[in-house]
């Protein structure tokens, strides 16, 4: 019980820690900020009900008014701006992508990955850009063509979610809660 | 840390948390149902009337607080400029920035504590599907303590990175940082558990 709370808080707080790390730009001039690969390694981790737990936790806290979202925003407003969808999509995000990996018995890293491609990216955008389109009043098609020049950096944070992964599991065998 | 509730107080900070929230929500649901420029319009003039009300510094902070959105209201405004059809383009950048500003005017004008206390309220309506409200304040607290500690603590591994090598730490951090942030988890849950437990 204790250890569970202390790993869901630590997450929770460790998507916040990677909002803080300056966004890198690509090479064509897209920022990507590290955020989503702290929601992609709390369901890899703490597996599907925990890691979404702890992403909940997370937006609690954004909701309250602590800056903690990449670029320092918070509070009560970007509830309701264009990246409502995201942020929601967030909880989802870490549900799929522990489910994957606690319910596919491939090699850790190739189901980490796995799992931060279909939950990092298919489901976040599958809630983040209807979000986006409802915000902004574009249609879907639209919205899609605003969000997809965010992929390439999606797909290098998932590798880097896998690596991670594997790291735990290689030093740390007991906090791995999503195989545990 | 630092929090985006406003240190210049307002009347509004005096307001009940509770109350603030829903008359936002009725708001924030009001301003999605309007689709008329000018009703659109009239609610932003009294958004930043409200903000106007609490003093100028209030307002600069306020703004400032909206410049994450410039990106998007430029893309909005562009296209629209160039499909020919600034109504449709106004309302929305109209709706987005007055459902935006409501939102954080609350932010803004509710301290910390009155939130988390609005938070325990509403989870105690959840208890019986097994949420404990001191559960969840306490995981508040938790994640309120650990983010300064992992921030000083990858800062540490970053220097001794530096010291090692001529490259820059980068991702190469990463899983130390984790692995370290991991430990002083199970400290933590040892320390509750010594204590009585988080029950």
């Amino acid at each position: 019980m204790e250890r569970n709370l202390s790993h869901i808080a630590l997450f929770a707080a460790l998507v916040a820690v990677l909002g803080l790390v300056p966004a890198v730009t690509l090479p064509f001039g897209v920022p990507i900020s590290a955020q989503s690969l702290g929601i992609m390694l709390s369901g890899t981790v703490l597996g599907a009900k925990r890691g979404a737990l702890a992403v909940i936790l997370f937006l609690v806290l954004v909701a309250i008014g602590l800056p903690l979202l990449s670029g320092g925003r918070g509070g009560l407003g970007v509830f309701v701006g264009p990246s409502a969808g995201f942020l929601i999509g967030f909880v989802a995000a870490a549900f799929v992508a522990g489910l994957v990996v606690e319910r596919w018995s491939a090699p850790l890293p190739v189901a980490a990955f796995a799992g931060s491609v279909i939950g990092g990216i298919i489901v976040l955008y599958a809630f983040g850009i209807p979000g986006m389109a409802l915000s902004l009043g574009k249609t879907l098609p639209e919205a899609t063509l605003l969000a997809a020049p965010f992929l390439p950096g999606d797909l290098i944070k998932c590798v880097l979610a896998a690596l991670v992964t594997r790291g735990i599991a290689q030093m740390r065998p007991g906090a791995l809660l999503s195989r545990g | 840390m630092l929090t985006l509730t406003s240190p210049v107080e307002t009347p509004l900070h005096r307001l009940r948390a509770p109350a603030k929230l829903a008359a936002l929500c009725l708001f924030t649901v009001a301003l999605f149902a309007l689709d008329r420029p000018a009703a659109l319009g009239l609610a932003l003039a009294l958004v930043v009337a409200l903000h106007l009300a609490q003093g100028t510094a209030f307002t600069r902070h306020a703004l400032a607080l909206l410049v994450p959105l410039w990106p998007f209201l430029m893309v909005v405004a562009l296209w629209h400029l160039w499909l020919g059809d600034p109504l449709t383009g106004g309302s929305i950048l109209l709706r987005l920035v007055t459902a935006v500003a409501a939102a954080n005017l609350v932010t803004m004008t509710t301290r910390l504590s009155d939130m988390i206390a609005t938070v325990e309220r509403l989870a105690s309506l959840l208890r019986h599907i097994g949420l404990e409200p001191r559960t969840l304040a306490l995981a508040i607290a938790l994640v309120i303590r650990f983010v300064p500690v992992m921030t000083t603590r990858t800062a540490q591994i970053a220097e001794a990175f530096r010291a090692r090598s001529a490259r820059r730490p980068g991702h190469r951090i990463l899983i130390p940082a984790t692995l370290a942030a991991l430990d002083d988890a199970d400290h933590v849950a040892e320390a509750l558990r010594a204590r009585g437990g988080a029950g």
